[in-house]
């Protein structure tokens, strides 16, 4: 199982001490936390895309390159890469790009989005956004595994003969999550296609992730694609760790009062019992983070939100360390003791590449000469007619 | 064989006792008698939006339903008839009376009956019911009694409050006993819109034959 650490990017003042970072210092102290969940012996960085104040990741791939490029073994991710504002085409580029740079090491979260200003910045609108979405992927899919698309849908302007490039690397597409937190559609879709399902289950109660999810790994046997336990499925999680649990409520019970979206409302103990949000001891997030399994079945990868509502750098980074060195070494040790062996492996790229090619040399796809005119006529590549 | 009918009186009162709930229960009260006379037994469940309150501010602000809020909630969803009060202020129904019932999801009550009170200091608010109230319940695709009951000061000590008392009361009694619930849920339950969950959590079925889940399953979108 793969466990990691997500953020929304978001600049929120810290309310202790007043202070709000500068765009400048919060994009520093994130690239300090990638490194840092490799350092602590996790798996996944994930960041999310906004394209308003106060967040600042909306180019999330260039910031993806560049943890890629000062890591040996983190998997960069999303959490999530916008599916409906984002054209497809752009995403096919951008996160192919990625994937050779990173080496493989990457996947991506699709999501929505839920924010409507942000629509028509991008030209869409956003009573459109489910069938955007479903479309925007079926598009997607194809440019990642066809060397030349035609293609004509209701959102997009046709494209005639065209190749997004580069090609995913060793020719197999980025492992895709599907993020969503109560569209069926978008399980189904997981599904059809046998992707990943990412319940962010952060803010709601478990009893409507549960359905979400088992809807899910029904139709992703019924697709064929393997069991229901063998489907392919990601939780959200939010920690706040110290030794002593009473001083892990009082430390962060003022960034629980004050945080984005949940703050204001609910008591902290509340929220607490209603969703996987831990706050206490190692052995406390231990034990609510293994009773996920037991809700939703066993699952391939775990991601923590630790770094929002205002917490400083120094307090995350300490955070990470007992993330991954008090709570993780023993999920990992617990989890595998008790999982079904059915459970599929999380996905990796060198597993994809071994699950399409064996033991043969995966495909490594050569342009032809360039003749003026590569936008008709046959295959692009030298080893497709 | 007596016929069992729950019915559920919804107070936004806060006072203990308040006249809200006063109204209500004297409304409750006809419903069960006249129910005994109808061969009808109607058993009474009370949720007092006061001890809510806290909840109901939460929800309204986030997607966090507290546990006597879902409690309500799942009472009004077995609820065959609904007495809803609350005092008016500042010319319209509480603010803690027109949230709860924001919060509810759209197909929580379709075709419940419904009787609404309100409880004012002066006649001049005589109106808010069927001016204010009747669209949030009609929104809620309920059937609403034709009586609504208005209770100013001076109303208390007047017959005419018992008479129309009464009127409401039968109305409800009627509508409960014609089933019109059931019919209208048995038969039509799948033209009202639905999301995944809602109707207090009870709506879990998925059309996959829909043009969406067509193009969820790599079709193309009309």
């Amino acid at each position: 199982m793969q466990f990691g650490v997500f953020s929304v990017s978001d600049i929120t003042r810290d309310p202790v001490s007043g202070e709000t970072p500068s765009e400048a210092e919060r994009i520093d102290a994130i690239v300090r936390i990638a490194e840092k969940t490799e350092e602590v012996g996790l798996d996944v960085f994930a960041i999310g895309e906004h394209h308003n104040p106060p967040f600042f990741s909306s180019a999330p791939t260039t910031l993806l390159a560049h943890i890629a490029a000062k890591t040996q073994r983190l998997i960069v991710s999303t959490a999530t890469t916008l599916i409906t504002t984002n054209d497809p085409v752009r995403i096919a580029e951008e996160y192919a790009m990625l994937q050779h740079l990173a080496k493989g090491r990457m996947d991506l979260m699709l999501g929505r989005g839920n924010t409507a200003p942000v629509y028509p910045w991008f030209g869409q609108d956003i009573r459109q956004s489910l069938p955007l979405a479903l479309e925007n992927y079926n598009l997607l899919h194809r440019l990642w595994r066809e060397d030349v698309v035609d293609w004509e849908g209701k959102f997009r302007t046709p494209l005639q003969g065209f190749t997004s490039t580069p090609r995913p690397l060793d020719d197999v597409p980025p492992f895709v999550w599907h993020g969503s937190i109560r569209t069926p559609e978008i399980a189904e879709q997981a599904a059809y296609y046998g992707d990943g399902f990412f319940a962010n289950n952060i803010f709601w109660p478990k009893e409507h992730y549960m359905r979400l999810i088992k809807f899910y790994r029904q139709r992703y046997a019924h697709y064929g694609h393997g069991t229901e336990k063998q489907a392919i499925v990601g939780l959200g999680g939010q920690a706040y760790i110290a030794k002593r649990s009473q001083d892990a409520l009082n430390e962060f019970r003022p960034y629980f009062n004050e945080a984005p979206v949940y703050g204001h409302g609910p008591k902290m103990e509340d929220f607490m019992e209603m969703t996987p949000l831990s706050v206490g001891s190692p052995q406390e997030v231990i034990d609510k983070t293994l009773t996920f399994r037991e809700h939703f079945g066993d699952y391939q990868r775990q991601m923590f939100l630790m770094d929002h509502a205002g917490l400083p750098l120094k307090t995350v980074l300490n955070q990470l360390d007992l993330l991954g060195e008090e709570v993780v070494p023993v999920l990992r040790k617990e989890i595998e003791s008790r999982q079904d062996p059915q459970t599929a492996k999380p996905p990796t790229h060198a597993g994809r590449v071994r699950d399409k090619y064996g033991d043969q040399p995966a495909r490594q796809p050569r342009p032809n000469a360039n003749r003026g005119d590569n936008v008709t006529g046959g295959s692009p590549y030298q080893d497709t007619k | 064989m007596t016929a069992q009918f729950r019915l559920v009186v919804v107070s936004a009162g806060t006072g203990d006792p308040s006249s809200t709930r006063l109204l209500a229960d004297r409304l409750a009260q006809r419903v069960t008698a006249l129910g005994t006379r109808k061969q009808l037994t109607v058993s009474v469940q009370t949720i007092e939006l006061r001890e809510l309150a806290a909840e109901i501010a939460t929800a309204l602000v986030s997607t966090h339903i507290g546990a006597k809020l879902q409690n309500a909630i799942t009472t009004l969803h077995h609820a065959d008839g609904i007495v809803a009060s609350t005092p008016v202020y500042k010319a319209g129904a509480s603010g803690l009376f027109t949230s709860f019932f924001q919060i509810l999801d759209n197909d929580l009550l379709i075709a419940k009956p419904v009787a609404l009170a309100a409880t004012a200091g002066t006649a001049r608010h005589a109106l808010v019911v069927d001016d204010q109230m009747r669209g949030l319940f009609a929104y809620l695709r309920t059937i609403v009694v034709p009586t609504s009951l208005f209770a100013a000061t001076e109303d208390w000590t007047d017959s005419a409050l018992t008479k129309r008392i009464d009127r409401a009361a039968l109305e409800l009694v009627a509508l409960m006993a014609a089933g019109f619930e059931k019919t209208v849920r048995d038969e039509s339950w799948d033209r009202y819109q639905h999301e995944f969950g809602s109707a207090g959590g009870t709506e879990l079925s998925i059309d996959l034959d829909s043009d969406l889940m067509r193009l969820a399953a790599g079709g193309s979108a009309n």
